[in-house]
């Protein structure tokens, strides 16, 4: 079991990053075209690193499955990004937003990494608004902000319910701009499969062109991955359809660390289950908390409708439980909460769903101003579920929507494969067991303009690079390995398809490594998870040739990666005997049923190391709370 | 939902194996339930293809909440389908009836060529973007937010333009294939904000110059834009489109006959 090196540079948290800036090694600007950088992943994170690297004169070659670099799941994003500009004159302050985001990660983050986060916010607001990004405004044209759950201050910027689509076209456009002038060469349609390694560096990667089938190898300087999260190993997911751990996964099986695989985050506000069919969930935002008031019947297994259960017999458990934070209490506590009443069978009509109700809201307000503020969301609602929620109150339950976990980087985002930078969701770095909501906007840009640029310099100018092309034995063995998996997948020609296995995967994680584990359910489910596998690799059906356009093969690939990566989800909830933000061990709970941490045991980083299948090591990264106070979370 | 509330209809759905060859409609047969969204329809089915060892039917979609602007069908004539507002992932089965014929078609432009199947090429609108649909300014050395006041409804009146997914539907819907709606959504949006001033000339015109490169045809003014676009995007962006391209035109030094 190794220690790992943080690389966290020394000093007052308020200048570590300024005297790191300082320190860190610069490309000259002539030099800069010399070196290639491959980015694969063009949501918010991978956008913005590319536009910005592309600015700076670095030959950038960009990487998307989709067709196009606006379609990514950022786009999904509704509720805000979170800056601590303090425009509203409410006590907001870089260390205030520093202290929710440690808080609100159930201080299992990194301290450095997160001050950094709330240090350069406000940059990116500044950033977004130059790019022509419409946010929302007040009467006198300056910017308005709205509050999200773990906060007691309004510093969420917002645009309606489409915060993340201004954002990521904003980061899209500065990207475009980049492409037009030949800056950033752009692969669209392109699926990482593998990430080679030459010489202990990360030095290009090998991909499937998804319209023609073919394999294709790029070489690099240097590879920085930022292809998101990987929620979707639930099956049913907030998450994309497309979304996926293949290009993590396969860096991991080549040398990068995975850090804290269990932390999921379970969302709390996401629409019910309709049937067996159904191929996602879709999630309400976090921001209609700010005025809809949850509740369920004091009764159980109550029949009415919502209009006929009486004030006095229903039960807002948010504002009973937690009075000083209520209805925008962070979402593993309010996730948790929902699962409480519905297991107690007082969910609606005693099935899995609570109210969200905006009837005092529109009371008070009016109907138009809610409209204002949450239209969109509305609108969605009553599409997907027939009813209408200014009439009658919105059913929700919680659903995977984010991962904390991702691979394992230092301050610099790098992982322990040099050479091989991460950003945004596919990192672990900055929201520890838990993130707070409007957080992942601000993390994926602060990771792609405002840190990459820096760091991915200093690791250019300090490090001698040898030359390395496509023909290079590595790619040979990479590409040969990829082609192998493609021929073994279409050839197995079982009775299984692979979202049959996909769905079956997805129950066993949501009912073992969901909202709350315990040790007999997750050893359990290891072996389960590899039964699976190996019925996968015997019995699944893949249709269609490996020199075309074959989306059952695409998913059968990322398929087969969540069974591995299923199994060290479970090793890593298991290893972990606390309770922490979204990893809710049921053994570890305090008398009122709250998470209980184990400071003195696991104030670590969990990172582990691929040795082969079902097999990892695992290496620690002790986490020292220099600036801040241990405490228990309250938010009472 | 129990069985007997499901759904039979028949579905006539365009089937192409690639941009070459010839396609036509194939006939299928499907039981759903009416809480099932069109795309879940789809996947049904295509499980059942797999299982009987038949290649899948291929479209795309990704975020299916109507955002991404991946989805896009044509179904029964209409692009995204029958209702208003939404696009093609947003739209459920209880829009339709029991023992009904739906056809299902992809969206047909001689700038979206077709892929395979219901998948086509939408690349054009990434380059039409890649010509000039951007506000030129590097990461970093930008002034403060709030430095630069916007009037509230001129900001609100940009978001209205800027809420376009780059889905295609209006290009779809067009008789000549015009991608006005979505190019004078991008212009209005910067034309609007303060930011987008100084480059606002030369930003029409390249857009323009792309587009019309690219093979989309003219607008003549029927609508059909605006009617099928599932953000609602208001056709008087083209108007100001057109605002917006002759005024350029008249100051502009890159003169054409």
């Amino acid at each position: 079991m190794g220690i790992l090196n943080s690389k966290v540079p020394a000093g007052p948290i308020e200048s570590k990053w300024t005297n790191h800036k300082f320190n860190m090694k610069l490309v000259n600007p002539s030099n800069k075209r010399k070196y290639d950088i491959i980015v694969v992943g063009t949501g918010l994170a991978g956008a913005s690193a590319a536009a910005t690297l592309g600015e700076l004169g670095y030959k950038v070659k960009a990487f998307s499955f989709h067709d196009s670099p606006r379609r990514a799941h950022s786009i999904a994003a509704q509720g805000g990004i979170n800056a601590s500009k303090n425009y509203q004159n409410d006590g907001d302050s870089t260390f205030r937003l520093f202290y929710d985001t440690i808080k609100g990660g159930d201080f299992r983050s990194r301290e450095a990494n997160v001050y950094r986060l709330a240090e350069v916010s406000g940059n990116i607001i500044d950033q977004c608004v130059a790019q022509g990004v419409p946010f929302a405004r007040e009467y006198g044209g300056l910017l308005d902000n709205r509050s999200f759950g773990g906060a007691q201050v309004s510093r969420t910027f917002y645009a309606r319910g489409q915060t993340g689509q201004q954002l990521l076209l904003g980061a899209y456009s500065a990207l475009s701009r980049q492409i037009g002038k030949g800056a950033v060469e752009m692969y669209n349609r392109r699926e990482m499969l593998d990430l080679v390694v030459v010489d202990g560096q990360a030095r290009g990667i090998v991909v499937r062109n998804l319209l023609t089938g073919e394999i294709e190898k790029y070489s690099a300087h240097a590879v920085v991955l930022a292809t998101g999260g990987y929620a979707n190993i639930f099956y049913l997911s907030t998450n994309a359809m497309n979304s996926n751990a293949t290009a993590i996964w396969r860096a991991h099986k080549k040398g990068a660390y995975f850090a804290n695989p269990c932390y999921t985050q379970i969302h709390p506000t996401c629409l019910p289950l309709h049937g067996d069919s159904q191929s996602k969930l879709t999630l309400m935002s976090e921001s209609l908390r700010n005025d809809g008031r949850v509740w369920v019947p004091k009764k159980k297994d109550d029949n009415r409708s919502s209009n006929q259960i009486p004030e006095e017999e229903r039960d807002y458990y948010l504002e009973r439980k937690y009075p000083s934070y209520g209805n925008l209490s962070p979402r593993d506590i309010s996730s948790r909460s929902a699962k409480e009443v519905c297991d107690e069978g007082r969910g609606v009509n005693g099935g899995e769903a609570v109210y969200l109700d905006f009837a005092d809201a529109i009371k008070r307000l009016g109907k138009k101003s809610i409209e204002e503020k949450y239209g969109n969301l509305f609108d969605m609602y009553q599409n997907i579920t027939g009813e209408n929620p200014y009439e009658v109150p919105m059913k929700i339950y919680p659903a995977p929507h984010y991962v904390m976990g991702g691979l394992w980087v230092d301050y610099n985002l790098m992982s322990t494969v040099p050479g091989l930078f991460v950003l945004g969701e596919a990192n672990f770095s900055d929201h520890g067991a838990n993130r707070l909501g409007a957080s992942a906007l601000m993390q994926g840009l602060a990771d792609g303009y405002f840190v990459i640029p820096y760091t991915i310099g200093d690791y250019l100018a300090t490090n001698k690079f040898s030359a390395v092309s496509t023909n290079h034995d590595e790619f040979k063995k990479s590409e040969d390995g990829v082609k192998e998996q493609v021929k073994k997948l279409l050839s197995i020609k079982g009775k299984m398809t692979v979202d049959e296995i996909h769905k079956k995967l997805g129950r066993l994680m949501w009912n073992k490594v969901g909202m709350a584990r315990n040790e007999k359910g997750l050893k359990e489910v290891i072996g389960e998870i590899k039964e699976l596998r190996e019925e996968f690799w015997k019995n699944v059906n893949v249709v269609g040739k490996a020199d075309d356009l074959n989306q059952t093969l695409e998913r059968a690939g990322r398929v087969a990666d969540y069974l591995e990566l299923g199994e060290l989800m479970a090793t890593d909830a298991l290893k972990r005997n606390e309770s922490c933000g979204g990893h809710f061990r049921e053994e570890y709970q305090t008398e009122e049923g709250e998470a209980k941490r184990d400071d003195e045991n696991y104030r670590y980083v969990a990172a582990w190391e691929y040795e082969n299948a079902g097999k990892w090591n695992l290496n620690k990264e002790q986490l020292e709370f220099e600036f801040l106070h241990l405490a228990q979370r309250s938010y009472k | 939902m129990n069985n007997n509330m499901k759904l039979n209809l028949k579905l006539k759905i365009w089937r192409q194996s690639s941009a070459k060859s010839v396609g036509s409609f194939v006939d299928y047969k499907v039981s759903v339930s009416p809480d099932a969204s069109f795309l879940e329809m789809l996947d049904e089915i295509n499980n059942e293809l797999e299982k009987n060892n038949q290649d899948p039917i291929v479209f795309e979609s990704d975020c299916r909440e109507g955002i991404c602007g991946t989805c896009g069908l044509v179904i029964n004539g209409e692009p995204h389908g029958p209702l208003r507002k939404v696009a093609t992932c947003q739209l459920h089965m209880r829009n339709f009836k029991d023992g009904q014929t739906i056809w299902v078609e992809p969206f047909r432009a001689k700038a979206f060529p077709v892929i395979k199947d219901l998948a086509v090429d939408r690349s054009a609108f990434d380059k039409i973007i890649q010509a000039g649909g951007y506000i030129s300014v590097n990461t970093g050395g930008v002034p403060d937010a709030n430095s630069i006041p916007i009037a509230k409804d001129i900001a609100s009146e940009a978001f209205d333009s800027a809420a376009c997914i780059g889905c295609g539907a209006c290009v779809a819907a067009c008789k000549n294939s015009s991608a006005m709606l979505f190019v004078s959504a991008k212009v209005t949006q910067f034309a609007l904000l303060p930011q987008g001033q100084p480059e606002r000339q030369q930003r029409v015109e390249a857009m323009v110059a792309k587009m019309d490169e690219f093979g989309f045809g003219s607008c003549s003014n029927t609508y059909a834009c605006e009617a099928e676009c599932p953000k609602g995007i208001s056709v008087r962006n083209i108007a100001r489109l057109n605002h917006e391209y002759l005024s350029a035109k008249v100051k502009s030094t890159n003169v054409e006959v």
